[in-house]
């Protein structure tokens, strides 16, 4: 057997274990998993108790108040993500282990979307109802939320990684966050409302969602392991 | 058998702009202990945690001849400090299988693996096998301290780095830790150990540390009265 075999195997197998514990911690009890879906719903149903019930007002920034709940869902659960390893010492082995802390950076925060980001992709038709959107730009917010929330967690890693050591870190985090996120909700909400306006064209913002979700695949693994090999001091 | 020796060359250290360590030299061989001693805040836990590579040498070398070259020293290392590193909301089995799934083995050099490979036998061995399933957060100060050294016991590796080992723990626990001790040593794998307490193991050196005076980056250090047991260096 050669040698990159057994790497590539070896590689699955821890990467699956840390997937594993990871999407637990995060659906279990204390996780933040519910805690990002119900603050979602607060978010997006006090809209209409505020704007009033003018129907065409609602569907008209009902995609961008998706969008935004989202944003801040994902920002609240952003904060433990690190930092919660950090405090009980697990942190100090993952990053001693030798296993690549990019990989580990990027594995967690696969495991934190996919416990954290999908049930708000998942919560985004139904919340859509209270907004008034048609059929059709439910699906776009839909699509545009998967396609987008990833970058989100993403780039909210690498704030989570300089933030790490950081008490009451959140705040920081969001700070320094939101800026890196401004581009993915332009993307987004201009995709969605795209999909429901002759005039608008509903791909090219769409791809360059998928960009930006890309690139902050590459980025955010990168600057978050190298915040997190100088939190150790 | 191949044997192997962990050589440490004025090691330095800045924590904070402040200097914490000031060429620390020392020599192990495998299958012996090296007790780290001297009073709170003289920088035992700094020296572990450098050697683990979580803080990063400001001056000074570590090597493990007859280890992996590829890797450094702490990714061949134990290294069990203060915290637990459990999840509360997992299992006492769950917590240790993802260490046992997610660290990279290293055999020791007589090629021999862990010391309880299976996980139960491992939980049972620290005296905790009755909460398989108990969530950890249930678990005893004691018990959490047990449970996180059984992560020792299940991953091979060649160097354990000890800090505190035997806080929380009663009477009989610390025995049966040193027992641990003493078998991982015999299979030619090295101890290091920061501790007050005197830990009766056999075959082990001490090494003293001294308070490091002046501001960081200060030309020389003050006198440092480095022994550690069986081999000595004095490095200048």
């Amino acid at each position: 057997m050669t040698g990159s075999m057994t790497n590539t195997r070896d590689a699955a197998h821890w990467a699956r274990a840390l997937f594993i514990r990871e999407f637990r911690l995060g659906v279990r009890v204390g996780g933040g998993a519910l805690i990002g879906v119900l603050f979602f719903l607060a978010v997006v149903t006090v809209f209409p108790f505020g704007v009033g019930p003018d129907m065409k007002m609602l569907a008209r920034i009902g995609a961008a108040v998706l969008w935004i709940g989202a944003l801040l869902a994902t920002l609240l659960g952003l904060d433990r993500l690190f930092q919660a390893d950090r405090e009980d010492g697990s942190l100090d082995l993952l990053v001693m282990s030798g296993r690549s802390l990019e990989l580990v950076v990027l594995i967690k925060c696969a495991a934190h979307w996919c416990a954290t980001g999908l049930p708000l992709v998942l919560a985004a038709p139904v919340l859509s109802l209270f907004m008034n959107l048609e059929p059709v730009a439910m699906g776009a917010v839909t699509l545009t939320l998967l396609v987008g929330t990833p970058a989100l967690t993403l780039f909210g890693a690498v704030g989570a990684g300089v933030t790490v050591a950081l008490r009451r870190g959140g705040v920081l985090l969001s700070i320094l966050v939101i800026p890196l996120c401004i581009p993915v909700l332009i993307f987004g909400v201009s995709a969605s409302t795209a999909a429901v306006s002759d005039f608008a064209p509903f791909k090219a913002p769409l791809l360059f969602l998928c960009a930006i979700s890309v690139l902050a695949v590459v980025v955010g693994p990168v600057a978050a392991a190298a915040a997190l090999r100088n939190a150790g001091d | 058998m191949t044997s192997q020796k962990m050589i440490c060359q004025g090691l330095s250290c800045e924590r904070g702009g402040r200097r914490v360590l000031s060429d620390v030299s020392f020599e192990l061989d495998g299958g012996a202990a090296l007790l780290i001693k001297g009073p709170n805040g003289v920088g035992k836990s700094s020296l572990l945690r450098t050697l683990a590579g979580l803080v990063s040498a400001s001056a000074g070398t570590i090597a493990l001849e007859g280890g992996r070259e590829d890797c450094r020293l702490g990714e061949q290392s134990h290294y069990f400090g203060h915290l637990d590193a459990l999840k509360p909301a997992l299992s006492t089995i769950e917590n240790l299988r993802f260490w046992q799934e997610f660290y990279e083995p290293h055999s020791l050099p007589n090629g021999t693996g862990a010391i309880f490979p299976d996980l139960e036998a491992a939980l049972e061995a620290v005296g905790i096998g009755h909460t398989t399933d108990l969530p950890s957060g249930y678990l005893s100060a004691g018990q959490r301290r047990r449970l996180s050294f059984a992560r020792l016991l299940s991953v091979p590796r060649p160097v354990w780095l000890l800090d505190e080992p035997t806080s929380a723990l009663d009477a009989a626990s610390e025995e049966r830790m040193l027992g641990f001790m003493e078998q991982h040593m015999q299979m030619g794998g090295m101890v290091i150990a920061a501790t007050h307490l005197p830990l009766s193991l056999a075959n082990v050196g001490e090494l003293n540390l001294s308070a490091v005076q002046g501001p960081a980056g200060g030309s020389d250090a003050t006198a440092e009265d480095t022994q550690a047991g069986m081999d000595d260096w004095f490095y200048d």
